[in-house]
């Protein structure tokens, strides 16, 4: 195996050459390799994770008008390293009668539920941390102990506001979880297996999100509320409960928070990418043909990736960057009474149709997917605008003045 | 796999008395909820170690493993939804002094 | 005394030390985290198992769901942030001991038994166990009966749930 086809083999090979040379056992030298490599791509997401502070700050100021940082270094690019500093720097404040295990423990936990995340990410055919036959389903595990750091974080702080925020970010975790497990079955069906590897390779002649892309909207706007980002960032609500469960936290440990949030929304891209949008492949079938083969080769693979999850981040950074809070009973009531049933809905739809049209050819299974999703979305949008209509004379027939205004 | 039954069994049997002894000594009833959680994880293990070392091939143990799961899900939400409205009502959740049928 | 030996005995003491911790630490916070950190254990056990579905569903349903459940109950019921008083009965050592003798008694029956002994065979090659079990669940001569009863079950508990914890608005 040479480096350019299989690099990750080459490597291991090489270094456990070079172990059994000095003498050690075979298992030692594997346990070896495992650390190595977990290392190798922690520091691979962390230092990302740096670039992505860069990103976010000029994308958002490009959103709003204006230039963004651009006096440290070229373009900028040495800003998120005089952030970095200047939370190293801050002073360490431990509030009183704050439980120190648990306060030390939260922002720990919650960069640990995004980096465990790394482990199944495919990022190329070759390159990848394990390829786990549940790899789904490790997602959601991963979101149930982000939302255990952010209990810890919201406890341990000793602090009405960061416990009321802790307590309204749990509740709109816990049930955006919902209609995620729901969705994620959807690549699960149309690929047949759980693991990231197996939806990629699904993924070769048609993207599962012109396959469903209502699946893709749900998946995209409960993925959002998993992050907590904008419009569900009620964590974040300056104006409400000042800047919820971390309100107590300083320096880097509100670094660790803030690199964990950026870092979870970069690695939900990934997922995005990964799961509708054909991840490392996934070029409708180009790849076989003689001329454009080296888009096989893994390099290749882990540019189109990165490529392909950056669009989803950036997606999810315009959502953000362009819309109002929403408050904390309309983003329940919208949960339950609207995006689980649209959610199950679209999910029944999806399991019938793969097996009723899976003897057409292609083309005709494809335009039958996506039009059945086209007229599933058009039957949603109907029922919200007649219940608006109803809305509408409701309250004309309450206060006829204020119709008329 | 080199590791005998016995010590997964033992571990359960471990297990199972230290939730014991949490559900019969402790005075809080969420503590008494904690010990029950602890030996029905003690059963689960014994499950699935049942499962991988007699016939992996048929899926009795990890199958009768998710029911556990489920019921004690259950368990646990009605549980702990009983609890808060004892407490709303009565002011406390210590076990002992929940000993009257009707106020 | 081989790796996989070793990876057990570590999990082992992670799993007792912290099911340990629940039922003696004062603080009840304390105790549901240290229930965390038992059933994190546990699902470290099903993956050494090799039951790797079990091992993520223990993680989603457990910590994901019954843990923050927990906490969320131990918030709700508190009057002060402080837990003062003993927190076990009087007589505790009752129930020590009744512990003791139940784990002795089971660890007899345990060892006694010479087919407990042995270690594993190998797994059978070409079983896909995660697609044997969604096979066995939905199976109508396997156990899709129980399976829909357990949703029943799910389902009343958490109609009950709500009404109960709603509080009757009179």
């Amino acid at each position: 195996m040479i480096f350019l086809n299989d690099p990750i083999g080459f490597i291991a090979g090489w270094i456990r050459s070079l172990l059994t040379g000095w003498g050690l056992s075979s298992g030692l030298v594997t346990v070896i390799i495992y650390f190595i490599g977990i290392t190798v791509l922690i520091i691979f997401a962390m230092v990302l994770d740096i670039l992505l502070v860069w990103v976010e700050r000029k994308v958002v100021a490009r959103f709003q008008d204006r230039l963004g940082p651009n006096r440290i270094g070229p373009f900028g690019l040495i800003q998120p390293f005089a952030d970095i500093i200047k939370l190293i720097i801050k002073e360490d404040i431990t509030p009183t009668g704050a439980d120190k295990i648990l306060y030390n423990l939260g922002p720990v936990l919650a960069i640990a539920s995004v980096i465990i995340l790394w482990a199944i990410l495919p990022i190329s055919s070759k390159i990848f941390g394990v390829d786990l036959n549940v790899a789904v389903l490790y997602l959601v595990a991963a979101g149930a102990l982000g939302t255990l750091s952010i209990i810890v974080g919201g406890w341990a702080s000793n602090n009405k506001y960061a416990l009321l925020g802790a307590f309204r970010m749990v509740a709109n975790m816990v049930s955006y979880e919902i209609p995620m497990v729901v969705v994620l079955l959807i690549p699960t069906i149309l690929a047949n297996s759980m693991s990231v590897q197996g939806i990629t390779q699904a993924q070769r002649g048609m993207w599962f999100a012109i396959l469903s892309p209502l699946g893709l909207i749900v998946f995209l706007i409960s993925a959002i509320a998993e992050l907590g980002r904008s419009p569900f960032d009620l964590n974040e609500a300056e104006s409400e409960i000042v800047a919820g469960f971390h309100i107590e936290y300083t320096g880097m440990k509100f670094g660790l928070f803030y690199a964990g949030e950026l870092l979870h929304a970069f690695t939900f891209g990934g997922f995005i990418a990964v799961l509708f949008f054909g991840g490392y492949g996934g070029f409708f079938g180009l790849e076989t043909v003689g001329f454009f083969s080296w888009l096989n080769n893994p390099f290749i693979q882990v540019v189109v990736f990165l490529a392909k999850a950056m669009f989803g981040y950036w997606v999810i950074m315009w959502i953000k960057y362009s819309m109002p809070r929403i408050r904390i009973d309309h983003m329940l009531t919208f949960n339950w009474k609207f995006l689980t049933p649209l959610a199950l809905v679209v999910l029944v739809n999806t399991a019938v149709l793969s097996k009723v049209l899976a003897g057409l050819p292609n083309w005709g299974y494809v335009l039958g997917m996506f039009f059945s999703n086209i007229v599933i979305g058009y039957i949603t949008v109907e029922i919200l605008r007649s219940y608006g209509r109803k809305q509408r004379k409701a309250e004309a027939t309450l206060s006829p003045q204020r119709a008329q205004n | 796999m080199s590791i005998p039954l016995s010590w997964f069994l033992i571990l359960a049997a471990a297990l199972f008395s230290i939730g014991l002894f949490g559900v019969l000594s402790r005075k809080n009833a969420i503590a008494i909820l904690l010990g029950v959680e602890l030996m029905l994880n003690a059963v689960n293990i014994n499950l699935v170690a049942f499962w991988r070392y007699q016939d992996p091939a048929k899926m009795a143990g990890q199958v009768f493993a998710i029911i556990v799961f489920a019921v004690a899900a259950a368990e646990v939400a009605v549980g702990l939804a009983l609890i808060i409205s004892v407490y709303r009502s009565r002011k406390t959740v210590v076990a002992d002094e929940i000993d009257l049928m009707k106020w | 005394m081989t790796a996989d030996q070793i990876i057990f005995l570590l999990c082992a003491a992670l799993i007792l030390g912290s099911a340990l911790m629940v039922v003696i630490t004062r603080k009840l916070i304390h105790a549901a985290l240290w229930l965390v950190a038992a059933l994190f254990g546990v699902a470290i056990l099903f993956a050494i198992l090799q039951a790797g579905f079990l091992a993520v569903v223990q993680v989603v349903v457990y910590i994901g769901a019954i843990a923050i459940l927990f906490i969320f109950a131990v918030m709700l019921t508190r009057r002060e942030m402080l837990d003062n008083g003993a927190q076990t009965r009087s007589n505790w050592w009752l129930p020590a001991l009744l512990g003791f003798l139940i784990l002795a008694g089971l660890v007899f029956l345990i060892i006694g038994q010479p087919a407990f002994g042995q270690s594993a065979a190998e797994m059978p090659t070409g079983v896909d166990t995660l697609r044997n079990l969604g096979i066995a669940l939905v199976s109508p001569d396997a156990y899709v009966l129980p399976f829909e009863v357990a949703s029943i079950l799910l389902l009343a508990a958490l109609v009950g749930a709500v009404y109960v914890a709603s509080g009757n608005k009179e």
